[in-house]
């Protein structure tokens, strides 16, 4: 529990330091939140453009998919603003030879190299797709159950957890490949699978790319069980993809966990 | 730094041959240089499809829900039977595989980026000092590039394209087309280094151009065309008989990606074609015009300090 507790006062410090940081340069703070808001608002535009032409994209009708891209919103600003800058920066840490001072530290290096930096301009995406999320759950056919709102943050929480796992899979690859920099490509490539209903992937070659990236890569998961819990109400049907999400998550953070370490050890510093 | 131009103006003008020469030389030390990076390259271009995948998934949804079939199947499936601002199902995923083809030739990536921070850290001094033109040195240099670019990417992209042959239900189009395509492409590939390399320029005026180049690239990539035909923009009434659209349609962006992209899908013709790409060269010729006077009066201003 003593562990616990400094590791959330390590974390607290991260905080304040970024925040501290981020106000030095308020003016460009406040820039980059303001682009980072206007990026999700035309992305919104966009959507509620081809809304104008179909009644539903997949079965999800405009209010519905107003709570997925919500969901998507809170989930990948989430991990855009605490975990990315750092992973990010993990490959360039490997290549310099930075990392020994990570490794020299007394704390968990998975800890130091994925939480060290907080993006506070990031969370003005969470503020917006809280505004959408209010407007889409006041039109909605029918309110979420309180169950499933309860359930809500835990599935948002599995989802930012996977995509973490990924990154920090994709970043712990750095220290066997070398020089690594379309990793956030890479990432993005795939990401992008999960920005969609699971339901558009059908037919001959859809349906194998839903297993995939549901069973193998779980990235479908991410957005489509926690905004499924909101849209539209919980049936029998919907509990398995819930619990796998469960399973998916524990697999996905043991499965970084495992080959994080493996990297670590197999790394050889470039340093004098 | 008024000493260089002075310098400059002084200097014996250099002979067509030897500029060409000059020009010859940048050119093959920059295809060099590019081909060093080749297996990214690829790779990196064949990931560049992975996007189409969702996309064609994407509208697939859409149109099966517009078209009145709720099955999920595919809308090519049932022969795409609506119609989406004028674009079948087939039409609009033709349309994305062309938008990447005009992407090729117009994006450029770090250009403007690249021309600011050379601005900041004095690097630029460089240009002012040899009887180099800065804007003819870095146009070359992304000449290679780009041909080293098709180079590679050709395959990849005949290789989906030959995939993806069904969507293109029109077949090649008729010769004075493809050929006003090509221009139009080429003239996209000039168009956007003017555009990148005027917003570059900038900072010789603004030491930090970061906020602006961002939007910038959020404009371009909602307007080029590349994320949805913007035909589809036609129903956003601003005031009067204004739509969206005709807004969208002032902007060079359009040349960026909707325009090639809607001449190869047959969907211009005549005098619009040939309006449009009198439009695309009054762009071009007036942003080639605008980077020329900002290079003058910029280096005018320009200061540096220190070794």
């Amino acid at each position: 529990m003593p562990q616990l507790k400094r590791y959330l006062r390590v974390l607290a410090v991260f905080a304040r330091n970024s925040l501290i940081r981020s106000m030095m340069f308020r003016g460009n703070f406040i820039l980059a939140s303001l682009s980072n808001l206007s990026w999700v608002f035309l992305n919104l535009g966009y959507y509620l453009l081809v809304f104008r032409y179909t009644p539903a994209i997949g079965g999800w009708s405009i209010y519905p998919y107003l709570i997925f891209l919500a969901t998507l919103q809170f989930i990948y600003g989430l991990v855009e603003a605490f975990l990315m800058p750092n992973v990010e920066e993990f490959s360039e840490l490997v290549r310099s030879g930075d990392l020994d001072f990570a490794l020299l530290k007394p704390i968990d290096t998975q800890f130091l190299v994925s939480l060290a930096k907080f993006d506070w301009s990031a969370l003005s995406n969470l503020v917006f797709a809280a505004c959408v999320m209010a407007y889409a759950l006041v039109h909605i056919e029918q309110r979420p159950s309180l169950g499933a709102a309860l359930l809500y943050p835990l599935y948002v929480a599995c989802g930012v957890a996977i995509l973490y796992s990924l990154t920090i899979i994709l970043a712990a690859t750095t220290v066997w490949l070398g020089r690594n920099q379309s990793i956030y490509d890479f990432w993005f490539y795939i990401t992008n699978f999960s920005r969609y209903p699971l339901e558009i992937y059908t037919g001959p070659l859809g349906s194998p790319l839903q297993f995939v990236f549901t069973f193998l890569i779980p990235v479908l998961v991410v957005v489509n069980v926690p905004a499924r819990m909101l849209a539209r109400p919980l049936t029998h049907a919907d509990w398995p993809l819930a619990g796998f999400a469960l399973v998916a998550t524990a697999a996905s953070l043991a499965f970084g966990r495992w080959l994080f370490n493996r990297a670590i050890r197999s790394y050889r510093s470039a340093s004098s | 730094m008024s000493a260089a131009t002075a310098i400059h103006s002084r200097l014996p003008a250099i002979p067509l041959v030897a500029r060409a020469r000059t020009a010859w030389i940048i050119l093959r030390i920059s295809i060099e240089e590019r081909l060093v990076y080749r297996g990214e390259f690829m790779l990196g271009t064949l990931m560049r499809f992975v996007p189409v995948i969702t996309y064609v998934f994407f509208w697939a949804a859409v149109f099966s829900a517009a078209g009145g079939n709720s099955t999920g199947a595919p809308a090519a499936q049932h022969g795409g039977s609506s119609r989406i601002a004028g674009y079948s199902y087939d039409e609009l995923i033709a349309y994305c595989l062309l938008t990447m083809v005009a992407r090729a030739f117009s994006s450029m990536p770090t250009l403007a980026s690249g021309i600011a921070r050379s601005i900041r850290d004095g690097t630029i001094k460089k240009f002012l000092i040899q009887p180099v033109d800065m804007l003819g040195f870095l146009l070359i240099g992304r000449v290679a590039h780009k041909l080293v670019y098709y180079l590679i990417a050709t395959l990849p992209f005949a290789f989906v394209f030959y995939l993806c042959r069904g969507y293109f239900t029109h077949g090649w189009p008729p010769v004075p087309e493809l050929a006003a395509g090509v221009a139009s492409l080429v003239m996209s590939f000039l168009l956007g280094y003017f555009l990148e390399a005027a917003i570059g320029l900038i900072g010789f005026w603004f030491l930090e151009v970061t906020s602006l180049l961002f939007i910038y690239m959020l404009l371009s990539f909602f307007l080029c065309g590349q994320m949805f035909p913007l035909d589809m923009l036609d129903t956003m009434k601003l005031t009067g008989s204004i739509t969206a659209f005709d807004l969208a349609r002032c902007t060079p962006l359009q040349y960026l990606a909707y325009f090639p992209a809607t001449i190869f899908l047959g969907k211009i013709h005549g005098w619009q074609l040939i309006w449009g790409l009198a439009g695309e060269l009054a762009w071009l010729l007036a942003l080639i015009a605008v980077c020329r006077l900002a290079w003058r009066r910029g280096v005018r201003r320009y200061s540096a300090f220190g070794g």
